[in-house]
């Protein structure tokens, strides 16, 4: 307690010296413009076989290079634990189960799709949007390719292809927003056989996730990942295992921006730290000019009464 | 004491082994703009940025802030004794920030979008600020530099017999824009300063947003608050720096009257800012991390160290009136705020998953050390051609 006093002091203190007057409010929360049935998937990892039908679907959806869904039965890929990039906006990996190690554990990673992304707060030009529904979209058309939204993610999540000289891609799920305004499920979760992938309103989800680790209490570990993580995401996580147990980083509750934009609308706070700036200095200027003259007048003024004497 | 084109000569040994470390890497950077970044580059999705931008980007900023600190030192205070610093200081911002927007042309992903920032907006971002800060600043160093093309060329316009018709009324519009700016100078001078205290400290808000991915030790809610404090300290280091190396370079006497004074001002700065950085670290208690001794920490107390051993020399009388103390104590701080910045951006960013620790690589390397040896050489040029460096007026008599 006492430490998070004084890191809370801190920050007040940091605020201040930054100049902070109007936006520190603004921060925290969800973003109202959001809407209450806003989407999300709950990912059930003790319902999940690891079948990867989820990764082919993706591709497929997304009009990625893959080999034949037959293909993916393989289970050597599962030797080598995988990260989203540019060929694959989402990856299942395994993980022991010391509980039951016939029945590995199988966690599939893609865009968390955070209530407040660091993304978006991050992008230069506004390429990254939050939109109404919860999903978190890129736009092509803006991207400079500077790289900072991989920088921001703390889930590590946005790919660039390092390969390309003309247009490369910042590349991760986009909750398959194009099939979902047609009015299909993201490709993952239409093809899930066991239903390890549950899509819906983001509060019924929670709800969901909360009686399934209760009814199950021996089983899961009480810790719906994503539900608090970094304010927030639209897809979380039930698990039989420590989330870090897993590869997923733990991560702090507030907002991912952080303070970030606070320090930001601190320093600019409607441009009246700016101006007042150079309304300062441009008095000092005026009055050490004006002080500088007179010096020199009565330099001059010394000088001529100097040759009048001699 | 009047500023006047260098009569030297241009080839040295030394300009002879920049030219080629130049073309080295010019041959580094045609393989980025054919191949993409990954051909020259070590940087994956574990770590988006690395030398490029941490050195001429973020370090190159914060080098260059001479140009403000001598500006507001000499415009602003009007502390006309400091006037022989504030054009080169001028010239080095003019190019260092002109290499910095290179810098960033070269590490985006889609250099031919470099302008969107300008119409498409993102409020919340550090980095837009600082794009387009760093896009007015640099305008606004060369609406700076104008004067001093002027006074070269007023009444002194030359061109080749088949377009000498030109000379006239290229003469006179030079006359046109030495005469408004003359009126109107201050407003850029006072705009040159208040840009560069936005974008300094908020080059170091641009790493706050990665949160628990950066090393303790350097990540702290204070960032922007340390990165203009230590912007300005190393502003007249730098000056000192260059001034010294130029003198040397063109065999003149070291202004060592403007550099002794300049030299004692620059303790009072650093002590400012390890106070805070010291503080910051007492306060978030991290200095359990320095004791570690694995690569963080080393660079910590590397960092630290060459900032305490320059507060120590450049609060002796002895040190700021030597020309070698001087450089000396300088080139520390230049190195310790270099070897920040590359903390900041490089080594602090250690991230959950990363299997891989970046290092850069020899093509980055070469990229990032041929650029500093064309800022060098068109330097060079610049001082050759235009009145930049003071010097006596015996002097440039005799070598005419």
């Amino acid at each position: 307690m006492k430490n998070l006093n004084r890191r809370d002091f801190f920050k007040s203190a940091a605020a201040g010296v930054s100049m902070v007057t109007i936006g520190a409010a603004s921060v925290k929360g969800a973003d109202k413009r959001l809407s209450e049935d806003r989407v999300g998937v709950l990912v059930d990892t003790d319902v999940c076989v690891g079948c990867r039908h989820c990764e082919w679907a993706c591709k497929t959806a997304h009009d990625l290079p893959t080999a034949d869904l037959d293909n993916y039965s393989d289970k050597a890929v599962f030797k080598e634990y995988r990260r989203p990039d540019a060929g694959a906006l989402t990856v299942v990996n395994e993980f022991d189960n010391e509980k039951n190690p016939a029945l590995p554990v199988h966690l599939k990673i893609q865009c968390m799709h955070c209530e407040r992304p660091a993304c978006v707060s991050a992008c230069i030009v506004g390429a990254f949007a939050k939109r109404e529904d919860g999903s978190v979209v890129w736009d092509s058309d803006k991207c400079i390719g500077c790289r900072y939204c991989m920088v921001a993610c703390p889930f590590q999540i946005p790919t660039y292809d390092y390969d390309k000289a003309i247009q490369p891609m910042i590349r991760k799920c986009d909750f398959c927003s194009d099939r979902r305004d047609k009015g299909q499920l993201p490709a993952c979760v239409s093809i899930c056989p066991n239903e390890a992938l549950v899509f819906g309103k983001r509060v019924d989800l929670i709800q969901i996730a909360k009686s399934r680790i209760k009814r199950k209490s021996d089983v899961y570990v009480n810790h719906i990942y994503g539900e608090n993580e970094v304010g927030g995401t639209s897809w979380m996580y039930i698990a039989s295992k420590n989330f870090d147990k897993l590869k997923m980083p733990p991560l702090a509750l507030n907002p991912a921006p952080g303070i970030s934009e606070t320090i930001q609308h601190g320093i600019f706070a409607y441009f009246v730290p700016p101006v007042t700036l150079y309304a300062l200095l441009g008095l000092m200027m005026w009055v050490t000019k004006r002080r500088k003259s007179e010096k020199n007048e009565k330099l001059q003024e010394n000088n001529e009464e100097k040759g009048v004497k001699s | 004491m009047i500023p006047a084109p260098v009569k030297h000569k241009f080839f040295t040994p030394g300009v002879f082994i920049l030219i080629i470390l130049a073309l080295n890497g010019l041959a580094f950077l045609a393989v980025r703009f054919v191949s993409g970044i990954g051909a020259v580059t070590n940087l994956d999705n574990v770590t988006p940025w690395g030398l490029w931008i941490g050195v001429d980007v973020a370090a190159g900023v914060a080098l260059a802030a001479g140009g403000f600190t001598s500006a507001a030192l000499g415009h602003v205070m009007h502390r006309e004794e400091y006037h022989v610093i504030v054009r080169p200081a001028l010239l080095t911002a003019m190019l260092g920030y002109t290499f910095v927007a290179f810098g960033v042309f070269v590490d985006i992903g889609r250099f031919y979008y470099i302008w969107h920032p300008l119409i498409m907006w993102n409020g919340n971002s550090a980095l837009f600020e600082v794009g387009i800060c760093v896009m007015i600043y640099l305008t606004v160093l060369y609406i700076e530099f104008m004067p001093i093309v002027t006074e070269r060329f007023i009444g002194r316009v030359n061109l080749p017999d088949f377009i000498s018709f030109l000379n006239k009324p290229i003469d006179r519009a030079l006359r046109y824009i030495d005469s408004r700016l003359s009126i109107t100078m201050f407003i850029f001078i006072i705009a040159g300063v208040v840009l560069s205290t936005l974008h300094q400290s908020s080059l170091g808000t641009l790493m706050v947003i990665a949160g628990q991915k950066m090393h303790p030790l350097w990540q702290t809610p204070i960032l922007p608050l340390l990165f203009l404090l230590s912007a300005i300290a190393v502003g007249f280091p730098m000056v000192i720096f260059e001034s010294l190396f130029a003198s040397r370079s063109f065999k003149m006497k070291p202004e060592m009257h403007v550099l002794s004074k300049l030299g004692g001002m620059i303790a009072p700065i650093i002590g400012i800012y390890l106070a805070f950085k010291i503080g910051d670290m007492f306060i978030r208690e991290t200095f359990k991390y320095i004791t570690l001794f694995d690569t963080p920490s080393i660079m910590f107390i590397a960092e630290m160290g060459l900032l305490v051993i320059a507060f120590v020399m450049f609060i002796s009388n002895r040190v700021t009136h030597s020309p070698l103390g001087l450089f000396i104590a300088s080139a520390l701080v230049i190195a310790g705020v270099l070897l920040n910045r590359i903390n900041n951006f490089i080594v602090a960013y250690n991230p959950y998953y990363n299997p891989v620790k970046y290092i850069p690589s020899f093509g980055e390397i070469s990229v990032t050390v041929g650029c500093i040896a064309l800022l060098v050489l068109v330097y060079r040029v610049v001082v050759m051609i235009f009145p930049v460096i003071s010097q006596d007026k015996e002097d440039i008599i005799k070598k005419i």
